[in-house]
């Protein structure tokens, strides 16, 4: 399935990715996991081999790939067995660098962006606060323009590399009186003088160094402010919608990475003398868990898409990152159940997946914020009116009316005497009918026939006016219906005749004609 | 997105045009009375919805698959699932086998008719000890010259009353299991052939029939394809009625989803509409969000399956997660509603009942796990 998506490019770009995980990461995985750290010297790696910086210009060292390479990216490093792992670079290059790219000065891109990029530098975006997360209006970190210079003060917590990192991508408040028109975005070394971190112990992620961030009289250079001041807030929800993607293209991984690993265990493991995977129940469970899975995982490629398409997909992204996760939870809860006594144990890694999955639903916005963003699109906006929009209707641009009109200006030649026949036949039948209620123009490529049956009779002009529905088709094709030689509804399905309008209408014109 | 063009959607208007005006006006009635009026499929005929995707040669329109998902989601939406279930059943389920196996003449004398509206069809599978497990029928066709004496029994079959043929599973061969099943073309009004319509939770305007085949003679010439040929046809077509299901099903939902929204605009509580409450809006948003996942997983296998892939495992996942949603979201939309929710004057409680058919017929919700385990297992080894 994932063909529809991928090409043999791709493929090879993974295999390639594959072994180097396989290489550099998975043999000391369980040693960054208990250390609580990932040495700065594998950065370098991956910057080396581009993938750092998959859909950066080149210019600063990136590799202008599309989009579909970092999906790729986000699967496989989604299957080390290490959460803390896979948010690593996951924030480096989807969550801190955007803002560099798209909002950071030529001076900034040099400065920063090609050293995240070759894997030097570790970059962080620092939003959330003791007091304040998905409430972004409400942070209180204050940068204070003094000269050349910002000062900042104030705290952040719950920031992923945080503590080992270089470069802090942080949202302050530059007017404070100002509200969400008052935020702005400021590239903070991790080094400068007043900063502190402090490293926070959590449940899982533990490969990750999730830090509190302290920012006391911290002097920063004007022109390390990202784009303009005070418009932080909107280039954080311009940049929210990758985050949360990624997080989505993470999750569902993850969850097959887990069923997989699970699946090998009961095939081994015996009780009541066959393996496990022979139980009906436990079958039915993995059933389930693969259906749940495969849909999640068409959704969030459809989601991919509207991305790389250039799409603002903010309730798509939303829905994505809310499903993913909260599956993520169910199947490393599900599969952890399958190893019985051992998936309690360290030895088996399914302990780790289950605990990992867990901040899925809590970072880049809980699922509560999720249902808010849905459930304001969704109801707010009625984007579901009592007659609801064509499910996968795509919004016409007036490209068929142009097509229609340049085909029948061929045409127009010589079709006078055809125009003047059709006349006299509609005429004739439109005579010998009850009105029909509505007024209809027939559209024959820049010659018109209008019917007003909205009398008690019907009357035909050659009247060029505005009907409650116009059918466009060509002399020919018309002629054809006449004389029978063309179905109406055929001739409409194959798109000879085009209808504008009350379709109703044109539904009586075949029944007129018929 | 998808795959739709201007041509899906100028047929999606014709067609939706068509029911809202002489269809979903009338529903109440169908369902008050347990049956749909002869006179409905010839307009539907002529709009080409019984020949969408079938050869012109047999006044089929030839037209993409994309074209018979327009036609499913359209008359999923018009709350009735036993309108539904009827106008589904004679081209998906009945009609494909005679397009697809059957010989010129079946598809003279079943095929064309049947795409003009003209005779309506069924596909009796079931009895009342065998479902999913085909290979079990009892069903027998003895073979005496020209013609097949058939005896047995079917049940759960829709159109099953009211029709004019049905597309029956029966043992050629007895002994050989699922190797020895073959099937016929039965005209309804066939002697020793008896139909009993039952009674049922759902899907009320359709005519689910129990059949008796008592001695019952079928003709040589109207069996569908190879003799003994039966499991793979029918093991065939199961992908696409599952497909079909799950399609189904989403469209119901969108319908369901859209009338509890407008509901929740008008009905006020402690002074303000009740879809200012944050649990009902939370609730609204996990909804609409599993609705797009399983509308974009449907879309992919249904692009799949018009490229000519059948997914067996893939269609019964989205089956098994389409209808089960289907369920969640009629409780849940149902619950909205409060007291008028069970109320008949409010066609959410039809549609509670009607959608709990979803995860029993095609094959229960455990059936398509067994499929799915049985492949998702196998293949991890």
């Amino acid at each position: 399935m994932t063909s529809y998506y991928f090409n043999e490019e791709h493929e090879t770009f993974r295999e390639s990715l594959r072994a180097f995980l396989d290489r550099e990461v998975l043999p000391h995985i369980d040693e960054w996991e208990e250390q609580g750290r990932i040495p700065k010297d594998l950065w370098p790696k991956f910057g080396e081999m581009g993938y750092l910086g998959l859909n950066y210009p080149e210019k600063y060292g990136g590799m202008e790939a599309d989009f579909w390479y970092s999906v790729v990216f986000l699967e496989e490093i989604a299957k080390c067995y290490s959460g803390g792992f896979t948010i690593t670079p996951s924030v480096q290059q989807y969550m801190a660098s955007p803002y560099l790219l798209k909002h950071g000065s030529e001076a900034i891109k040099q400065k920063y962006l090609t050293k995240a990029i070759s894997g030097e530098y570790l970059c962080s975006i620092a939003i959330t606060e003791p007091g304040a997360g998905s409430d972004v209006a409400n942070i209180q970190t204050r940068a204070e323009r003094r000269g050349d210079h910002y000062v900042v003060n104030g705290a952040k917590t719950f920031i992923t590399n945080g503590v080992y990192g270089d470069v802090l991508v942080t949202v302050v408040k530059t007017d404070p009186e100002a509200g969400i028109n008052g935020i702005s975005l400021l590239v903070i070394d991790r080094r400068a003088e007043g900063v502190s971190a402090r490293k926070l112990k959590k449940l899982g992620w533990h490969a990750s160094d999730t830090a509190e961030i302290n920012f006391d009289e911290v002097k920063v250079p004007a022109e390390n402010l990202l784009g303009e001041e005070g418009q932080g807030f909107f280039y954080l929800m311009g940049g929210l919608q990758l985050e949360r993607l990624a997080g989505a293209i993470s999750a569902v991984a993850a969850c097959e990475h887990a069923l997989a690993y699970a699946l090998q265990y009961m095939s081994e493991r015996e009780a009541f003398g066959r393996p496990i995977n022979k139980f009906q129940v436990l079958r039915h469970r993995v059933a389930q868990m693969a259906a749940e899975i495969e849909s999640t995982r068409a959704f969030v490629y459809h989601c991919c898409r509207l991305h790389a398409d250039g799409q603002y997909a903010v309730k798509e992204c939303s829905m994505a990152k809310l499903l993913a996760t909260e599956l993520s939870d169910k199947v490393t809860y599900q599969c952890l159940q399958f190893f019985g006594g051992y998936g309690y144990m360290e030895e088996y890694k399914i302990a780790r997946m289950f605990r990992d999955s867990r901040i899925g639903t809590i970072g880049g916005g809980t699922s509560e914020i999720m249902r808010e963003i849905i459930a304001k699109m969704i109801i707010d906006d009625k984007a579901y009116s009592s007659a609801g929009p064509l499910p996968g209707t795509r919004p016409t641009n007036g490209k068929a009316n142009g097509q229609a009109k340049s085909s029948t200006s061929q045409t127009k030649n010589g079709n006078i005497q055809s125009v003047e026949t059709i006349f006299q036949a509609i005429q004739e039948r439109a005579n010998n009918s009850s009105a029909l209620g509505h007024t209809l123009k027939v559209d024959l490529g820049g010659e018109q026939i209008y019917l007003d049956g909205t009398g008690s009779e019907n009357t035909v002009s050659r009247e060029d006016k505005d009907a409650d529905c116009t059918v466009s088709v060509s002399p020919e094709d018309f002629e054809s219906i006449l004389s029978g030689d063309l179905n109406p509804m055929n001739a409409f399905m194959s798109g000879k005749i085009k209808v504008q309008g009350d379709m109703g209408v044109a539904m009586k014109l075949q029944g007129l004609l018929g | 997105m998808h795959g739709f063009d201007e041509q899906h959607t100028l047929f999606r208007q014709a067609l939706r045009d068509h029911l809202d005006r002489h269809v979903i006006p009338q529903v109440d009635e169908w369902e008050e009375r347990g049956e749909l009026p002869r006179d409905l499929w010839k307009p539907l005929a002529e709009l080409g919805c019984f020949g969408l995707t079938f050869p012109g040669e047999w006044g089929g329109m030839a037209l993409d698959f994309w074209h018979q998902i327009v036609f499913i989601e359209e008359v999923s939406r018009c709350w009735s699932g036993g309108f539904a279930a009827a106008v589904i059943a004679h081209p998906v389920l009945a009609l494909t086998h005679l397009a697809e196996s059957g010989s010129d003449y079946l598809k003279e004398a079943y095929l064309r008719p049947g795409i003009a509206g003209e005779k309506i069809g069924g596909l009796a599978i079931t009895e009342p000890h065998a479902g999913s497990d085909v290979a079990s029928l009892r069903t027998t066709a003895v073979r005496q010259g020209d013609h097949y004496l058939l005896n047995g029994s079917k049940t759960f079959i829709t159109n099953g009353v009211h029709s004019d043929f049905l597309v029956v599973a029966a043992k050629t061969d007895p002994e050989a299991g699922a190797g020895g099943i073959s099937l016929l073309v039965v005209e309804r009004e066939s002697p020793g052939l008896s139909a009993t319509k039952l009674r049922k939770l759902g899907w009320h305007a359709s005519d689910t029939g129990e059949l008796a085949f008592d001695d019952v003679k079928v003709p040589v010439k109207n069996r569908i394809g190879e003799e003994n040929a039966g499991f793979y046809y029918i093991m065939q077509r199961f992908a696409l009625e599952r497909l079909v299901m799950a399609v189904s099903a989403v469209a119901a939902c969108d319908q369901a989803l859209a009338y509890t929204l407008q509901y929740m605009g008008e009905r006020e509580a402690f002074g303000r509409p009740i879809r200012k409450f944050q649990v009902l809006r939370h609730r609204i948003a996990q909804l609409s969000a599993e609705l797009e996942r399983l509308r974009a997983f449907n879309y992919q296998l249904c692009r799949a399956y018009d490229e000519g892939h059948y997914q067996v495992t893939e269609c019964a996942m989205a089956k098994l997660l389409a209808t089960e949603l289907s369920d969640k979201l009629a409780t849940e939309c149902l619950q909205c509603f409060g007291g008028y929710g069970y109320m008949e004057e409010y066609r959410i409680a039809r549609f509670f009942r009607d959608s709990r058919l979803g995860p029993i017929g095609g094959g229960t919700s455990e059936i398509m796990r067994e499929i799915i385990g049985k492949n998702v297992i196998e293949h991890s080894k």
